[in-house]
Order: C-alpha cells, then sequence, then structure tokens
C-alpha cells in the first residue's frame, strides 16, 4: 500500500512542484497571498478564492481526461456548459423545483454526451471532427433555450450551489471536490481505470480481449457532458442567470490543457485525474497570479503560451524517445535481466 | 561461383540486428540482369528485412552491396529509387488521393513558367502507360481503379525513376486469376528490357510460373539459391519450412491418447472472403495444429472461431449446445482464448505493465464493476512470470519494454489467466529466440495433458509434428486435409501442401 | 462524375437551392447590392480560409488565425498611430511577422512530432497575448490613407460594390486555386493529407512543405487581419475571437475531408457563401434570432461530416466488388 501511495505521489510530483513555484513566485510579489480569514463562517483569501474560480475548469477537466485517455477530445464541453446553464435557468424560471431542475440539466449533459460518444463509438467519426459539431451548434442551442437574452433567476437554492458556502468552504470548490474523488475513486476503485487506459494505448488489443469497447467510449463521453453540465450550473449560479454567449466561453480549451499539464498525453493511455485537477488549479493560480501581483494581466497568456510549449516539449516523442532510450540502457546493464537459463 | 560480372545486384553477407533478435545472419543475395528471381520464406523469414536492407528503408549493420559493380549504400527509399533500386509493395505505396498523372509525377510534374504543365503531364503520363497495355483516365484518383491497376500504377512510377532492378513485394496477394496474368505479362517486358526483378510471394504456382531462380530464407538465415527448373516442389517446401528435427521430437514422445467427448464441434462454418466453409471438431486433451503457406486461410480460421470476424454461415456447438460466436466477448464467455498473431497491434497493450496486461482479459470478462483487488493482480502476475518464466524486472514495467517472446508469454499468461477450455494460438512461437520457443513448445504439452482443448497455427513443421494429436491442412482459404496419428510426419505435411498447391488439386 | 467532385457539387446544389429559395421569398437579395455586401462583409473570414483549406488538406489544423488577426489589427493601429511609417511598410511588416510565426508552428510540429492542434492552441494564446500587451484598448485608425483604401471599389450594375477587401478575397481565392493546383507545393499539401509517411517514400520534402503550408497559413491570416482593420477601422484585441472556428466550419461545407487529402479551395469559397447567405437571410426576415445561424450551421456540418462517411464507404465497397 505505502508502495502504491509513493507511486502516486512521484507522479503527481512534477505538478504539485510546479505548483508551488508559481505560488511562491506570487507570494514574493504579493505579500498577503497565503493569508486566510474567516468571516461570516466562510473562509476568505487568495487560495479559496483560486480554488473557487478554478471550479469549472476543473470539472471540465475531471471528464476531459478520462475522454482523453480512450484517445478522444471533446470540443464541445464548452458549449455544453451554455446548454445546461440556459437549461437549468429556464427550468428554475419555469417553476420546476431544484431537485427536478438539477434533474433535467444533468440529463440535458449526459445526453450531450451520449450524443458525442455516439458519433465516435458507433458512426467512426474522428473525436475532433464528431465534437466539432456539438461546438458549433451548441451555443445557438443555448440561446435559443434562453431566448437571446441572459435568463436571470433568483432562487436561493440554485444561487446557493454558485455562492453558497459549507464547511468554511465555497460551495463550488466542495462540489469539484467531492465530485472529483467520487469519480477517481469509482474509476480507481473498479477496473474502469484500466480498462479506459487499455483502449487509449490499442483499441484492438482490448477489443479481442473482450473489453466492450464501444460501450466504454459513450461512457467516457457522457461522463464528459456531465461534467460539463456541473460547471454549467456553477457557471449559472455564480452570476444568478445563464449567459448563452460567453458562459463556457474557449473553457474547452483550458480543460484540454489543464489535461496536458497534468501529464495526461493527447494520444490517449495512461491518465491521471488527480494530475488534471492540479493542472486546473496550476492554469487557475496563473490567471489569480498574475491578476494579484500587479503585472498588467495581458501577459496571462504569454505566460499561458509559454507554459504549454515547454510541458508539451517534455512530452513530444523525440525528446520522451530520448528518455526511453536512457531507460532501457539502463536496464540493460542491470545482471537480472541478462541471465539467460 | 558466379563472378561479379553476371550480377545486377550484388548484396553478400548481409547482418540486421533487432533488440532481442538478429532478423539476418549473413545473409547473400545476388541478382542477375534479365531474370525474375523469387525471393522465399515464411513470415519472420527475413524477406522483408532484407529488402528493407537493400532499399534503403532499414540501415544494415554489416555487409557490402553491389550494384552494376559499384558499391552503393541506400540512405533511404528515395535514395535508391535514384540509385536505381525500386520497390512495389502489396499496400501499394501511392497516394490514393492524388490522380493516377500526379501519382506517376510526384515531385518532377513538367512545368511551364514555374506553374505545373497539368496537360503535358497527363500526356507523358498517358504515354508511359500505354508501356504498360494500359489506357486510363489519368485525370481520375488512383483510388477509383482497382488495386491491380494501381500495382501496374506503383510498377510503372517504379521503373520509370529507378530502371534497374524492380522489387515486386507480394503484389498479387489480392490479384484475381486474369489481373496475374496481366501483371505477369508486363514483369516478362521488363524483364526482356534487361531489368532485375525480385519477386516475393507466397503463392508458390506463381513462382514457378514466372521465376528463373529461387532464394529462400529461414529464420534469418541464407538456405539457398536454386534454379527454378531444377528444384522439386516438395523439396522446396521443405526448403521454406524446414523438417530436420521433426521426426526425433515425435519419436521420443507416448502417443497421446485421445478418445474423450467431442467438446467443441463447427458446422459448415465459413466467411465469404475470409474462409470456405468448413467442419471442425475438437476433443478435450487435443491439440489440433494448422498447416499451410502463408495466405491459406489458417489466421482468418482461427478468426472466425473466436468471434473476432462474424461467420456468415454455419454453426458452433460446445458441449452439445449451439452457441453464437459473434464477437470475442461471447467466445471467451464460453471460455475461448486466442493469441492473435500480430502481436503488436492485436495482442500487447504498450503502455500497460505487465501486471495488466495478464489481468486484462480475465478482468474484461468479469465487467468492470468486479474489480479484481490488487493483491490478488499481484498473485496472478507473479505467478505466471513464475510459471512462464517471464523475463521482466518487475510485474509493473510496461509491456512494450520486453522482448517478443517475453511479450508472447504474456499474452499467453493472459489467456492462461481466464482459465480457458479451448485456446487458439495463431503463431505463438514466430519471431521468438530458440530457448522461449522451446519452453513453448513445452508449455503446449503441459496443457493438453491437463485436459484443455487447444488449436494451434504455426509456419514451422517440425513444431506442428511435435505437439499436434491432429493437423488439418489448408490451402487456397479451405480446409483441404486431415492427418492423424502416424501420418503426422513431417513428410505427409509438405506432401499434402504441395499435392494441395497444384492447380486444380483440390 | 469522378468521386472526388461529389462533396463539391453537393455543396453548390445546396448553395444554389438555398439561394433560390430565399430569392423566391426576398427577390432583393438577388440584386449586386447584396451580393456586393456578402463579399465585403466575408472578406477577412474568407481570405483566412483559404489558408484554412491548405492546412486542413494537409491533415493538419490551425487554432491560432483568430489571435493573429486580432494581433494584426492591433499592430497596424498601434504602428499608425505612434509612428510615422507608411501603412504599406506596416502591412509589409506585419505579413512578415506572421508568416514566420506560421513557419514557427509548422517547424514545432514536424519537427517536435507535436499534434498540430495543441502547438496551434498554443500559438492562440501567444498571438492573442502579444495583441494584450501592445495594447488592450480599441484603438481607430484615422490615417487618411485607409480612408483612401476604403473609397476604392468597383461599380456593378445595379447599385452593388465590389470593395477593395471583397476584390481582395476574390483575388486570394484565385491564387489559391493556382497554388493548390498548377504548383507542385500545392500537389504536395494533397500528398501529405494522403498519407505522410507514403508521401515521403514517394519523395515528398514532408518538413519543408509542412513549415510552407503553416506560414501561409500565418500570412494569409495576416493578411485578413489587415482587411479586417480596413473592414473595421479600428484595431482591439479582443476582435475576431472564434474565426478559426467559422473558417473551419466553411472549409468542412465546402466540401474538403477534415482528415485531409481531399477539397478544393473553391469549395471554401461556397463554403463562404453559404454561411453568409444564412446571416443575410436571417437579416432579411428580421423575426428569426440569430442564433439559428449557428444551429443550422452546426446541421450543414453534421449532414456534411455524415455525407462524407457516406461517401467514402460506398467508393470502398464499390472497388471491392470492382
Amino acid at each position: 500500500m505505502t508502495a502504491t501511495l509513493k507511486g502516486y505521489a512521484l507522479r503527481l510530483l512534477p505538478q504539485i512542484i510546479a505548483l508551488a513555484a508559481i505560488l511562491l513566485m506570487v507570494s514574493f510579489v504579493f505579500p498577503g497571498f497565503f493569508r486566510l480569514e474567516i468571516q461570516n463562517g466562510r473562509l476568505y483569501g487568495s487560495l479559496i478564492d483560486i480554488l473557487n474560480r478554478g471550479a469549472p475548469v476543473v470539472l471540465l477537466a475531471i471528464g476531459m481526461t478520462v475522454v482523453i485517455a480512450t484517445k478522444g477530445i471533446d470540443l464541445s464541453v464548452g458549449a455544453v456548459m451554455a446548454i445546461c446553464g440556459a437549461v437549468a435557468a429556464s427550468s428554475i424560471t419555469s417553476g420546476h423545483s431544484l431537485a427536478m431542475t438539477l434533474v433535467i440539466t444533468l440529463g440535458t449533459g449526459i445526453l450531450c454526451g451520449l450524443w458525442n460518444g455516439v458519433l465516435v463509438a458507433i458512426l467512426d467519426i474522428q473525436p475532433i471532427i464528431a465534437t466539432l459539431v456539438l461546438m458549433v451548434a451548441g451555443r445557438g442551442i443555448a440561446q435559443l433555450v434562453t431566448e437571446g437574452a441572459i435568463l436571470t433567476f433568483n432562487d436561493q437554492g440554485l444561487i446557493f450551489l454558485g455562492s453558497g458556502s459549507f464547511a468554511w468552504l465555497p460551495l463550488p470548490v466542495i462540489i469539484w471536490l467531492v465530485f472529483g474523488i467520487l469519480v477517481a475513486l469509482i474509476v480507481r476503485k473498479t477496473a474502469l481505470g484500466m480498462l479506459i487506459e487499455a483502449i487509449g494505448i490499442n483499441r484492438q488489443a482490448s477489443t479481442l480481449s473482450g473489453v466492450l469497447t464501444p460501450v466504454l467510449l459513450i461512457a467516457a463521453y457522457m461522463l464528459s457532458g456531465l461534467c460539463a453540465a456541473i460547471a454549467g450550473i456553477i457557471a449559472a449560479a455564480d452570476i444568478k442567470g445563464a449567459d448563452a454567449n460567453n458562459a463556457g466561453l474557449w473553457l474547452e480549451l483550458d480543460a484540454i490543457l489543464a489535461v496536458v499539464i497534468g501529464g495526461t498525453s493527447l494520444l490517449g493511455g495512461r491518465f491521471s485525474i488527480a494530475a488534471s485537477v492540479l493542472g486546473a488549479i496550476i492554469i487557475q493560480s496563473i490567471n489569480t497570479g498574475i491578476l494579484l501581483s500587479g503585472f498588467p494581466p495581458e501577459f496571462n497568456l504569454i505566460i499561458k503560451a509559454a507554459i504549454i510549449v515547454f510541458i508539451l516539449v517534455l512530452q513530444s516523442p523525440p525528446v520522451r524517445n530520448a528518455f526511453t532510450f536512457l531507460a532501457l540502457l539502463r536496464a540493460s546493464r542491470k545482471p537480472t535481466e541478462r541471465q539467460a537459463r | 561461383m558466379q563472378t561479379i560480372g553476371d550480377n545486377l545486384l550484388s548484396a553478400t553477407r548481409i547482418d540486421k540486428i533487432f533488440p532481442g533478435a538478429k532478423a539476418l545472419d549473413k545473409v547473400d543475395f545476388h541478382l542477375r540482369r534479365g531474370e525474375v528471381h523469387a525471393l522465399l520464406g515464411e513470415n519472420g523469414a527475413g524477406k522483408s528485412t532484407l529488402v528493407k536492407c537493400l532499399t534503403g528503408a532499414y540501415r544494415r549493420d554489416g555487409g557490402t552491396i553491389l550494384l552494376d559493380g559499384v558499391e552503393v549504400d541506400p540512405r533511404d527509399t528515395f535514395n535508391a529509387q535514384k540509385l536505381g533500386i525500386g520497390t512495389v509493395y502489396q499496400e501499394v505505396n501511392l497516394l490514393p488521393n492524388l490522380t493516377v498523372a500526379e501519382n506517376l509525377f510526384l515531385g518532377r510534374q513538367p512545368r511551364r513558367l514555374g506553374f505545373v504543365d497539368v496537360a503535358a503531364m497527363n500526356r507523358q503520363a498517358r504515354a508511359l502507360l500505354e508501356n504498360y497495355e494500359l489506357d486510363l483516365d489519368v485525370t481520375r484518383t488512383l483510388d477509383s481503379y482497382s488495386v491491380a491497376i494501381q500495382q501496374v500504377v506503383a510498377i510503372a512510377r517504379a521503373v520509370d525513376l529507378s530502371g534497374k532492378v524492380l522489387i515486386l513485394d507480394e503484389p498479387t496477394a489480392s490479384l484475381d486469376a486474369h489481373e496475374v496474368e496481366m501483371l505477369f505479362r508486363i514483369v516478362r517486358r521488363l524483364k526482356a528490357r534487361g531489368l532485375g526483378i525480385v519477386f516475393i510471394t507466397h503463392f508458390l504456382e506463381q513462382v514457378y510460373e514466372i521465376s528463373d531462380r529461387i532464394t529462400v530464407l529461414r529464420n534469418g538465415q541464407l538456405v539457398g539459391t536454386r534454379d527454378t527448373a531444377t528444384l522439386e516442389r516438395r523439396d522446396l517446401i521443405s526448403m521454406m519450412i524446414g523438417r530436420e528435427l521433426a521426426a526425433e521430437i515425435r519419436a521420443a514422445r507416448e502417443e497421446p491418447d485421445v478418445t474423450g467427448p467431442v467438446r467443441y464441434r463447427f458446422k459448415d462454418y465459413g466467411r465469404k472472403g475470409h474462409i470456405s466453409p468448413f467442419d471442425l471438431d475438437v476433443r478435450a486433451g487435443e491439440v489440433v495444429g494448422i498447416a499451410g503457406l502463408l495466405g491459406s486461410g489458417r489466421t482468418e480460421t482461427a478468426e472466425i472461431l473466436f468471434g473476432a470476424h462474424r461467420a456468415d454461415s454455419g454453426a458452433a456447438e460446445v458441449d452439445g449446445k449451439t452457441v453464437q460466436l459473434s464477437s470475442p466477448r461471447r467466445a471467451i464467455a464460453q471460455r475461448f482464448g486466442f493469441c492473435p498473431e500480430d502481436r503488436k497491434t492485436d495482442g500487447i497493450v504498450g503502455d500497460l505493465s505487465v501486471r495488466e496486461n495478464i489481468v486484462l482479459a480475465l478482468q474484461a470478462r468479469r465487467g468492470w464493476t468486479r474489480p479484481i483487488s490488487r493483491t490478488e493482480q499481484n498473485r496472478l502476475a507473479d505467478h505466471y512470470i513464475r510459471a512462464l518464466d517471464i523475463r521482466t524486472a518487475d510485474r509493473e514495467k510496461p509491456i512494450r519494454l520486453l522482448s517478443g517472446g517475453n511479450q508472447q508469454k504474456a499474452i499467453l499468461a493472459r489467456w492462461l489467466a481466464t482459465e480457458p477450455e479451448f485456446l487458439i494460438l495463431d503463431e505463438p512461437t514466430r519471431g521468438i529466440d530458440v530457448g522461449a520457443h522451446a519452453e513453448i513448445v513445452r508449455l503446449i504439452e503441459g496443457l493438453r495433458e491437463k485436459g484443455m482443448s487447444l488449436l494451434v497455427i504455426s509456419s514451422e513443421i517440425e513444431e506442428l509434428v511435435a505437439y499436434s494429436t491432429r493437423i488439418l491442412v489448408l490451402r487456397d482459404r479451405q480446409h483441404v486435409a486431415a492427418l492423424e496419428g502416424n501420418r503426422i510426419t513431417a513428410d505427409q505435411i509438405i506432401e499434402a501442401i504441395a499435392s494441395a498447391n497444384e492447380r486444380g488439386a483440390a | 462524375m469522378k468521386p472526388k467532385y461529389l462533396p463539391l457539387t453537393a455543396t453548390i446544389v445546396i448553395f444554389v437551392l438555398s439561394y433560390a429559395l430565399c430569392a423566391a421569398q426576398y427577390p432583393n437579395i438577388l440584386s449586386t447590392r447584396v451580393i456586393g455586401n456578402l463579399l465585403t462583409d466575408n472578406a477577412f473570414l474568407g481570405i483566412a480560409a483559404v489558408g484554412m483549406t491548405f492546412v486542413i488538406l494537409s491533415g493538419g489544423i490551425d487554432l491560432s488565425i483568430g489571435s493573429v488577426i486580432a494581433f494584426t489589427g492591433v499592430f497596424l493601429a498601434v504602428v499608425l498611430e505612434n509612428t510615422g511609417i507608411h501603412p504599406l511598410a506596416a502591412f509589409a511588416m506585419v505579413l512578415l511577422i506572421a508568416t514566420l510565426f506560421g513557419a514557427l508552428m509548422g517547424a514545432i510540429i514536424h519537427y517536435l512530432e507535436m499534434p498540430a492542434f495543441i502547438v496551434t492552441l498554443a500559438g492562440m494564446f501567444l498571438a492573442r497575448g502579444m495583441a494584450f500587451v501592445l495594447s488592450i484598448d480599441s484603438i481607430a485608425i484615422k490615417h487618411p490613407f485607409y480612408g483612401t483604401m476604403k473609397g476604392l471599389y468597383y461599380k456593378l450594375p445595379g447599385g452593388g460594390r465590389i470593395t477593395l477587401i471583397g476584390g481582395l478575397m476574390l483575388l486570394v481565392f484565385a491564387i489559391g486555386i493556382v497554388i493548390a493546383h498548377r504548383t507542385r507545393f500545392g500537389t504536395d499539401v494533397y500528398a501529405l493529407g494522403g498519407g505522410s509517411a507514403t508521401a515521403k517514400l514517394m519523395g515528398v520534402p514532408v518538413g519543408r512543405t509542412t513549415i510552407m503550408i503553416y506560414a501561409l497559413s500565418g500570412l494569409l491570416a495576416g493578411l485578413s487581419g489587415i482587411v479586417f482593420s480596413l473592414y473595421t477601422s479600428a484595431g482591439y484585441s479582443l476582435a475576431a475571437v472564434g474565426v478559426e472556428l467559422d473558417a473551419i466550419t466553411a472549409v468542412v461545407i465546402g466540401g474538403t475531408l477534415l482528415t485531409g487529402g481531399s477539397g478544393f479551395v473553391a469549395g471554401t469559397f461556397i463554403g463562404i457563401l453559404i454561411q453568409g447567405l444564412i446571416q443575410t437571410y436571417i437579416t432579411f426576415d428580421g423575426s428569426l434570432s440569430s442564433w439559428w445561424t449557428k444551429i443550422l450551421i452546426g446541421l450543414l456540418l453534421f449532414v456534411f461530416i455524415l455525407m462524407q462517411k457516406g461517401i467514402v464507404y460506398v467508393s470502398r465497397s464499390e472497388r471491392r466488388h470492382a
């Protein structure tokens, strides 16, 4: 057990170091960065702010991780966020109960995922193209639901999901923590994680070994849709309204980036949800950090670009092959493996 | 011995080493001007490795290549083409989305004022193809033509670019008899023009029809070069698949007793375009060996038995009950197991660990909600790593870092972990070293003694003789002969394949 | 008919049919004035889409286009406001920057074997970031030369105008068609899309071609940015968000396979016109809401993807039975 724990820690080490480095740098230029205080039974401070603001991207990154692990990609999550926000707002304003609204909204997200999954798994369309359809049409559908306006609501229950707090933490943080742990547990405590990785690495061999490939693929996209739905609810609850134009705009790119920073390869296979969550927090820390440190916010994107390029170069096949080659060299020197009987 | 003057292309003592295996071991190959020279050998014998060394697709590790008496060292395929060595592969290596003319002239299109002169290009393309009895609309994309025509276009391009040596790698694999005739007319014409043509195929009758000499490789070594006219067909086959050890292994073994009940019965089982309908009964404690040359329908037989391709005729019974084997999952539910021929694309899941690869099929059968505990996974992995002597630093090593033989054993372990009752092995000993080879043969014996039913496909005849209780011989996608008891000898198998290979024998 | 013309034909048929339907309802839509506006309004998108067509034909994708357009606009605004450089010199400078930027992305994609999607995503952030660094405000461009250029147009019978930028788009499409079908580079682009491994075996300079493709896309994004700044007379770092998506859509609706290797630059032109027509119709109608544009375009995209899947399937099975 300690060995596996050590394994997890090692896996997350690069992301943890990167996050720590970024937080430390910010704290140099903004001294009060680590300060936390309790007001009205809730923690306040920059760190809490990062966790809270990062909620939508964290949630999207959780679903995106699983989709990318299957060697896919989901471009539609931003648009699905907008659709689900709109559905939630229109459901609550037309008098449905909060519970009913949540069921309808989450159902909508899952349905969007089902659509993507069927295109990918059954019609065998490339994931990037399959999910492009909903990316393009989705925002139009969201506007159709809100009828073009920003659909506001004042249902305290729904608003609570975006701006309430529980156990000193903002509710969005609780939601992604609980959901993230839940998904990670389901994936890792069942055999789902291994089967998904197997599909992403070698779909043909997995099918021949009896893995139910199409069902798992569709399930991955449905999970991504569900994540987008939760993110959509939080984003809508936060501004007490559904903004079909801007909710989740370009967040699919941030989510993909978070997964890549988390070290999951875009070519599928090995994945870590915790690492992707850390990736999302890293992105939010950069955003918040640059804002706080008095740097002009316009540098935000350039720094983001620099980080992607750096991480991508480390992950690129030529560089990785060089590492593998070194590992092979080291392995071949081990006497145990050279022993022939 | 030949003098250099005779030879257009002379490759001497070619070595090629892959991690963990010697793919070519001091192989000599000499090609004369104006001859068709067949290069033969089973899969893994080293044919394509030799071709790739000649065309620069691989860098050789030793040996020299002389072309027209001058030493050459092709850097890559394109460079080899410029030197005069052109290659045409079975999967046509042209671009299906470009027009015929563009494919012929890619990179050297005629230009006027810097722009491609499409009219001139199409005119030249038509003129070029006239030499090949082809009258095509050269402005159509290549994929609108049959594979045979694509093949000829590829030949036309290769000859036009290189003009000295033409290597044809399995060019007839997907052609019908009529198309083969057309191709052979073209080959003869090129031969008359003085080209040296290397012809790789697994259709022996075509070898006898078109070739002047034959070179046979086996396990990366040269078996010999003979004149086609004086080489008996059965001698050729034994050169290709070997027979030296078979009798001894067989003699040392007790005749097994297989009188148990028939457990698996396939009636009229087949799939159009893959394998003609066949009947097959398999008893408990029986090893059914499948013999036949490459392309005879061996792998196709295994694939429809396992449900990797759906059978479109016939019925399958397990213990007297009719079953549907429409997918691998269904077959696995009936306790079937299948080690595929192509380990890399169909077998290993490269980035997963040895442990995960071993438990994969068992886990898939249990479903994702009933995970195998980590302790149990470790126990299974350790058990099979020990039992099959899989050489790996530890069970968490990614399987892609293991050698071919150890990967093969891990795939075997994957199926053994599901405790199968019917195990299908497609070329279980291909491309692995001698030690691992013997271990797998022993393992098959052991499984049979425990009462498992097995179906094993192999190109190594001595191996089949060693462990089979019955041997089926395949030819042209049909089951043509069955050998049992003391008829299982290397000679009998070679006889069956050879006679089956006579045209119209069936 | 040759199967390679099927998607293009389908696009043209759909365009003509929908144009006829629109005209039946609003005869005005046939006027040269509407046509001239259609060209002018979509000029920047069309120019960028030509570059995108080459990228997609080669089997790649370029997400940086919108950001490069914004960067170009801001760069021009800042340079023209703060220096005495003539706009034409500024144009040359910005085109050079955009081309080098594209070439750099192409080099990274080729030499580091990284997916075009993620490399150009980084490029998208970088170009947008550079625009922000130059200025976060919308800067009006008041240079008199801009006024001169905006005043240039060719008068059509019926009162319509082919403006400078509308005409420039037509010219870019014409040049794009020539490059695609009358140069070795053009054939190499198709060859890459057909299979880069085979293309390499056949002697296509894969690295050089990849770099040139993304450089061309960058150049045309820069040109599109110049056109956009002429169109809006301003430079704004938040402008042209999502243009890459519109361009990809136009390319796919225009009958080019997103997997590469098959399609026509001319098809992209029709794709642009179809998108423009939907918008024009919705403006004419007045009661239809703007979001129907997106839904309709998404639907068209889906239909085209299915149709292409079908064509590939049919042509494969046809050949098998031939």
